[in-house]
């Protein structure tokens, strides 16, 4: 059987179903509207530790062992562990595999390694490679001011186009020959676009494009329209970038103005929270997905999404060198029945 | 979707349309917030000249103590927050200098004093002090030839 159908979208032939999912959220994101569907939350952004990369560190291991450990799962049972963060040679995500002692796959798509992780899980379910897989992304905002901006107790004054990086780590266990939902049922890869964006405190406005790309693209390819979801989900594309997708797809003759979401949008209080327009980071997606929209597809109250996860792939090398900021946008389709 | 001329021309349009505009509250906050720090110095300076001290001592006394206080309010964690409402008011004046050297040099000092700390203290104000250093010099050679 041909699994490609059109020029960038997959259907998976097996059952992949997502077990269990786990979310970890720091101080800001609890005060926020997502609160209550968080499974564990912490006050002190340092937890425990002497810096805040190693904090980010503990965070991802703590959710996922709690992951294992709520579903009686040892790290044995794990055939692969699937992830990424933002931190240069994506460190977070590298020491939290060698603490698991787990076959490992590092990956890096910015805030889209959450979409990435689940593809690459799913294919290897899918091929019959592998029989269970864990995955997980995570941020932490003071990691990743020092990594992409400015050191903490610097004075700088944000524009309002800019984003908070997301405090949060989000895990699930992926499985195949399941009998419950929810199943990943297709995947859109997504083509790296530049349309001329090269400001970083303005990724919304870059990364737009990418997703109108590989929605489109995704919607063409298996010959479906918005009508067909219950939501289209994006990544982080907080509220300058979720207008714009919005508009631009208009534009091109795709509405999807009531059945669109953004995880940046939705992670924050945006007028009362000091976030500037929404949530970003590798822990946004999943974090947001991990707690209210697994929340949902469990509940039936969602039964169809499409989880369009955008990331902005820049370096503080590139935009140093006047480079454009290339983005990009991964999808793929969970729902309730197969 | 290809990236041809008319996509890129139609895409920017929306994100023109979309961008959000700078509140400006915060040039009245930049205004507010660069004076107070101005007065704060004028005080200080007053003080110093005032108990006998000539113009130009006064004016270094009253850079080091500007100095100290912006230190002091960064190593307590209060400098960041002025900085995100009052902008260049904030930034500009001699505390902010104050500010970028000591947020680096607390930021960096988990790696260590020597490869941490002091190798990236001046990070941020290291373009200050090369073209301070620059600037002062040709103002100092011109004088010099016109001196002569």
């Amino acid at each position: 059987m041909n699994k490609k159908i059109g020029r960038q979208s997959y259907k998976f032939g097996k059952r992949i179903c997502i077990r269990d999912t786990r979310s970890i959220a720091g101080p800001v994101e609890s005060q926020g509207p997502l609160n209550s569907y968080f499974h564990e939350t912490f006050e002190d952004d340092l937890l425990g530790q002497d810096s805040f990369e190693k904090a980010e560190h503990q965070m991802c291991l703590r959710n996922i062992l709690s992951l294992l450990e709520t579903n009686q799962l040892n790290e044995t049972d794990i055939d692969i562990y699937i992830g990424g963060d933002l931190l240069n040679q994506i460190i977070t995500t590298n020491l939290t595999a060698r603490d698991l002692k787990i076959p490992y796959w590092g990956l890096y798509n910015a805030c889209s390694t959450f979409v990435e992780a689940i593809q690459a899980a799913a294919v290897l379910l899918d091929g019959d490679f592998i029989n269970r897989a864990v995955i997980s992304t995570a941020s932490h905002f003071s990691t990743a001011e020092r990594q992409y901006r400015f050191p903490l107790e610097l004075g700088t004054q944000s524009p309002p186009s800019a984003q908070r990086t997301v405090t949060g780590s989000g895990a699930m266990i992926l499985e195949k020959s399941c009998l419950e939902g929810p199943f990943v049922t297709h995947m859109t890869i997504g083509k790296v676009m530049d349309f001329g964006q090269s400001d970083p405190n303005d990724m919304g406005s870059a990364m737009a494009i990418a997703a109108c790309d590989t929605i489109m693209t995704h919607l063409e390819d298996l010959d479906v329209s918005a009508e067909d979801y219950d939501l289209i989900v994006t990544g982080d594309l907080g509220e300058v970038g979720y207008n714009i997708t919005k508009d631009f797809l208009k534009k091109k003759g795709v509405n999807i103005e009531n059945k669109y979401k953004d995880c940046g949008m939705l992670v924050y209080d945006i007028i009362n929270q000091d976030v500037m327009c929404g949530g970003s980071g590798a822990g946004c997606s999943s974090t947001v997905f991990t707690s209210y929209f697994y929340n949902k597809l469990k509940s039936k109250e969602l039964n169809k999404i499409l989880l369009v996860a955008t990331g902005a792939l820049l370096s503080p090398i590139s935009t140093g060198q006047k480079e454009n900021i290339p983005c990009i946008a991964h999808a793929v389709t969970i729902e309730n029945s197969k | 979707m290809e990236s041809n001329k008319k996509n890129i021309k139609d895409y920017q349009e929306v994100v023109k349309k979309n961008k959000p505009t700078p509140n400006k509250s915060h040039l009245y906050m930049s205004f507010i917030v660069g004076g107070i720090i101005c007065m704060i110095g004028q005080f200080i300076n007053n003080f110093f000249s005032r108990r006998g001290f000539s113009m130009l001592e006064a004016a270094n006394m009253t850079s080091i103590v500007m100095v100290f206080l912006g230190s002091l309010l960064t190593g307590l964690g209060l400098y960041d927050n002025i900085g995100k409402k009052a902008g260049a008011g904030s930034i500009v004046p001699i505390t902010g200098f104050a500010n970028s050297i000591v947020s680096s040099a607390m930021e960096f000092q988990k790696e260590g004093y020597i490869f941490g700390m002091a190798a990236n203290m001046f990070k941020i104000a290291g373009p200050v002090i090369v073209f301070g250093v620059t600037s002062s010099s040709v103002v100092g050679l011109i004088y010099f030839i016109l001196t002569r």
